[in-house]
């Protein structure tokens, strides 16, 4: 019998209403009293000097009420990056200045160069046609190779266009040559992470308001977490303290990464909006944001996998080039390398492993994290590896895998890349998903494909990924510039209804519904006691945000340990009020009762008494009952699973059909089933959506020609099957007080690689082992007939 | 500037706007109606979709000054006379039909259009139906379950009332 309230149960969402009746508030939604609007000129070359621009006729044009350029904003520090990589040298990484509007160079097609503020944004919008920008073009590096061969420097920092050079594990790289040397077989593969637009429906949007008797600056901004916000722009870009710098992410519309970050035009508004006394709003277009929102993957790798006789995995290493783009955005570092190298034994025992990874900068928007970030990147390398290698070996690869996998009975597992996995097992939910995708009967299935003239293929993928990011004192020893704990109040009020404020922020993952329902079943309690408030730095202690599938495992442990305190506090009352010493004093239910007696008090008693404290004990107990934590965590978080995709190909035009899509998945404990699958299906059409259709596509001269809705193949529907999927597979995480896992990231990057794997199977009998994504019909058809 | 007047969700409106000035722009800045969302420039993501005269249409598409006269609905004429949900909002919370939100006011006007011609499409007509609106957040399966549980809602009315 499904749970109507509380954990376990598929509670509706209550942030629905809103969203579907059109009261949701966007940031765009948002208006200010005495707003002007800013139009933000942009370069439209990828590299070059600039010698002069001239904003004269746009000065005085109608309505015009400012035209700014970096000579304007001189003294202001640039946007910082907040993570520090450390070449294999010893070296810290190339960290150029990344001002916030283009300072004697422009680096990338889309880097900002002049901004118009105007009374309206069609008047700010025709007065930019009318700035003059004189710009002597150099050549454009966008192919890394060429960058690093010789190409002409984006930064005078880094005059090989290298940011980092990185070892992981150093220490592990002759015993891994030396292992491959004397292998029984390795597998090599080179492959292309493509680069992806991670695309949230809503463009991103920023405005910046002072109030010049308070010395206040508030920004409405669209963010994934705006404490961060607040924490870089005001400490190391505008030198404004906490305390007089208020950021607010209202409803944010989809984020999957690329809201994380802090971009130049919120620093601008902020700045701005106090040189003209006037609040000014800037809204992305969807052009603007193909070009001006940090972007994601984008790796080139080559990976050698040794192996015995039985294919046991002996040692892997790996080589990767990845793109930072033309500046380095504020996780950028992080992503190549710690959320990558640590995961390369994936679900395995492999034994010895070595990757390089170095960081180029290209004259290409800036990349950074997106939707699982650096974890799809090992796990498609590691499983495609894996299924060539299977191929190669004579081995079922579902087989190959089982003999990998670590067991049930090694947890913790330490893996040799630097973690410790707190429990998982693989082999259950491989052996779900072959259940659900019907494996067994694939074989009857092709044929009758072949019969139809159809070739049909089958892939599987396993995952791990890291979540729950992350402890502070292990990112901090590898570089991070920040802690990774949540922070969250619980406030019960007078009456007894409970306000949660959070430093988790909801940009569609349901938290105002999960949220409550952890905390309704903790007190016992109705969910619609309970108030979750988000999203503005004046209402909520510190929050770290939303992003790595962190939410309910660090944001929700932090409100478990609030909501513990509460209780604490709250017994001590009622023992009070019984007239009974705190040891008897039973909770349950949303009561407070003596064992062994019928004294009980109601939750809304104890709450009132905190309150009107009359009959209290003032002698050892203050007044009120609310609660802060901050919670951080002892280890990450391993949700893990399997997943089996199904294809037909045509082979006359190479189109590829998804017949079947399974997912099984061990998230550890689940909240709120309804919404864990959504966001299943939300990475899982994002995780297709890159293998199948999408791709950032730049010319040899910088111009991004997949810039628009156009041109840039998002998945529609009928591009999708239905899924299914299933979290029926648990191992609760073992060190946070809920066993939850994390969910969001999951179908992103466990899906490429099973759907790529289907194709080539499909294709195998005409020779191809491998096709880069996405499979465009061309490169299917292309490979086929090579 | 031109005088417009039209009716939107049952009232009637008017305002002075610029012949540039779009019908979603017009609704959204001259009304405050900001449930009709713009996701991109080039008439692709269906973010504002409204029905004028009774069809959907990206509200992207029109200018202002072509609507004068018009009947229009945006999501915010949706619910019931009583404000709680219609058929097809209410269907798309029980299916978690929505994540982020920012889609959704398109969706169930593009379906509710759909309902109206197709009353019970299959989940291929569904799909194809909805190439004009794209979901970054749920993969669009919760949205085609939201639309047929719509449909089997609306048929059951319809047949109740023969």
């Amino acid at each position: 019998m499904p749970k109507d309230q509380g954990i376990g149960a598929s509670s509706k969402r209550r942030e629905d209403i809103r969203f579907l009746t059109g009261k949701g508030q966007y940031t765009d939604d948002l208006n200010r009293p005495g707003q002007t609007y800013a139009y933000i000129l942009r370069s439209n070359v990828a590299h070059g000097a600039i010698n002069g621009i001239d904003t004269g006729a746009a000065s005085a044009a109608p309505g015009v009420v400012r035209v700014f350029t970096s000579a304007d904003m001189e003294g202001l520090g640039g946007v910082p990056c907040g993570w520090q990589v450390t070449d294999k040298n010893g070296d810290p990484m190339k960290e150029p200045m990344h001002p916030i509007l283009a300072a004697g160079k422009v680096r990338h097609v889309g880097d900002p160069i002049a901004v118009v503020v105007a009374e309206s944004l069609n008047e700010a919008r025709d007065a930019a046609e009318l700035i003059e920008v004189d710009i002597s073009e150099l050549p454009a590096q966008i192919d890394m190779a060429s960058a690093i061969s010789g190409g002409a420097a984006l930064h005078e920092e880094a005059p090989d266009n290298i940011c980092f050079d990185w070892e992981f594990v150093a220490e592990n790289k002759a015993a891994v040559d030396e292992a491959i040397a004397g292998a029984h077989h390795v597998t090599t593969l080179e492959l292309t992470n493509n680069r992806l637009v991670a695309n949230p429906m809503e463009p991103r949007c920023a405005i910046g308001e002072y109030n010049s008797a308070t010395e206040e600056h508030t920004l409405y901004t669209t963010s994934q977490n705006p404490h961060v916000i607040r924490l870089l722009m005001g400490a190391f870009v505008l030198s404004i303290p906490e305390h007089k710098l208020r950021v607010v992410a209202p409803d944010v519309g989809g984020g999957f990464g690329s809201k994380i970050y802090h971009y130049a035009e919120e620093a601008f508004v902020t700045w701005a909006s106090k040189q003209l006394g006037r609040p000014i709003k800037w809204t992305s277009d969807r052009s603007e944001a193909f070009v001006s929102d940090a972007q994601g993957r984008d790796h080139v790798t080559k990976v050698e996998l040794a192996m015995d006789e039985q294919g046991k995995f002996l040692a892997l290493r790996c080589s990767t080039l990845a793109n930072m783009g033309a500046y380095l955005s504020t996780f950028a570092p992080c992503v190549p390398t710690w959320l990558h190298g640590t995961l390369l034994a994936g679900n395995y025992t492999t034994p010895l492993i070595f990757t390089n990874v170095k960081a180029v900068f290209t004259n290409t928007v800036p990349v950074d994290a997106y939707r699982g970030a650096g974890r799809p990147e090992a796990t498609y390398q590691l499983e495609r590896t894996i299924d060539k290698a299977a191929r190669e070996m004579g081995i079922d690869p579902i087989e190959l895998r089982r003999r990998n996998f670590i067991q049930p009975d090694q947890y913790p597992y330490a893996t040799p890349v630097a973690v410790e996995y707190d429990s998982g097992n693989y082999t259950a939910t491989m052996d779900k998903a072959v259940e659900i995708a019907n494996v067994a009967g694939f074989a009857g299935r092709k044929a009758e494909s072949a019969a139809r003239g159809k070739l049909r293929g089958l892939g599987v993928a396993s995952y791990i990924e890291a979540c729950g990011i992350a402890p502070s004192t292990l990112v901090g020893a590898l570089g991070a510039r920040a802690g990774l704990y949540e922070a969250a109040t619980v406030r019960v009020n007078p009456t007894g209804s409970i306000s949660v404020m959070t430093g988790s922020h909801s940009h569609g993952q349901g938290h105002e519904t999960t949220f409550a329902q952890v905390v309704a079943d903790r007190l016992g309690c109705d969910e619609s006691q309970i108030d979750i408030v988000h999203g503005d730095t004046s209402k909520i202690p510190f929050g770290m945000g939303t992003y790595g599938s962190r939410s309910l495992a660090v944001g929700g442990s932090a409100i478990v340990k609030s909501v513990d305190k509460i209780v604490a506090k709250a017994k001590k009352i009622a023992a009070h009020l019984m007239e009974a010493s705190d040891a008897d004093v039973e909770f349950a239910n949303g009561e407070f009762s003596v064992a062994g007696t019928d004294k009980k008090v109601a939750w809304g008693d104890v709450a009132l008494t905190a309150y009107v404290p009359h009959n209290f004990p003032h002698e050892t107990l203050e007044p009120g009952l609310e609660e802060t934590s901050f919670y951080d965590p002892a280890n990450f978080t391993y949700p893990a699973g399997a997943y089996i995709c199904e294809v037909e190909v045509d082979p006359e035009t190479g189109v590829v059909e998804i017949l079947d899509f399974t997912a099984a998945d061990d998230f550890g404990n689940v909240v709120n089933p309804m919404i864990v699958e959504g966001q299943v299906h939300g990475g899982l059409a994002q995780g297709i959506g890159q293998a199948m259709l999408e791709g950032a596509v730049y010319d040899a001269d910088g111009q991004l020609i997949s810039a628009s809705f156009m041109d840039y193949a998002m998945p529609r529907a009928d591009d999708l099957p239905s899924f299914a999927v299933d979290h029926s597979s648990v191992t609760p995480c073992t060190h946070n007080p809920l066993g939850v896992k994390g969910c969001g990231e999951a179908g992103a990057i466990g899906s490429p690689p099973a759907l790529v794997n289907a194709v080539v199977d499909a294709l195998a009998e005409r020779g191809v082992t491998h096709i880069d994504m996405p499979l465009t019909p061309k490169r299917v058809w292309e490979a086929m007939n090579s | 500037m031109t005088s417009v007047s039209m009716t939107v969700n049952g009232k009637a409106v008017s305002g002075d706007v610029e012949g540039r000035t779009l019908l979603v722009q017009f609704l959204r800045e001259d009304l405050s109606l900001t449930g009709t969302h713009v996701g991109c420039d080039t008439s692709q993501c269906g973010a504002c979709v409204v029905h004028v005269n009774g069809e959907s249409v990206k509200a992207c598409s029109l200018l202002a000054m072509a609507c004068d006269g018009a009947e229009v609905t945006t999501i915010e004429g949706m619910a019931n006379a009583d404000g709680s949900l219609g058929v097809i909002q209410q269907a798309f919370q029980d299916h978690h039909g929505l994540q982020c939100g920012f889609c959704t006011p398109g969706m169930v006007m593009s379906a509710a259009d759909l309902l109206q011609k197709n009353g019970s499409p299959t989940e291929g007509e569904i799909r194809e139906w909805l190439e004009g609106n794209i979901c970054r957040c749920t993969g669009y399966h919760n949205i085609v379950k939201s639309i047929q549980a719509a449909a089997a809602v609306l048929n059951g009315q319809a047949q109740a009332a023969e």
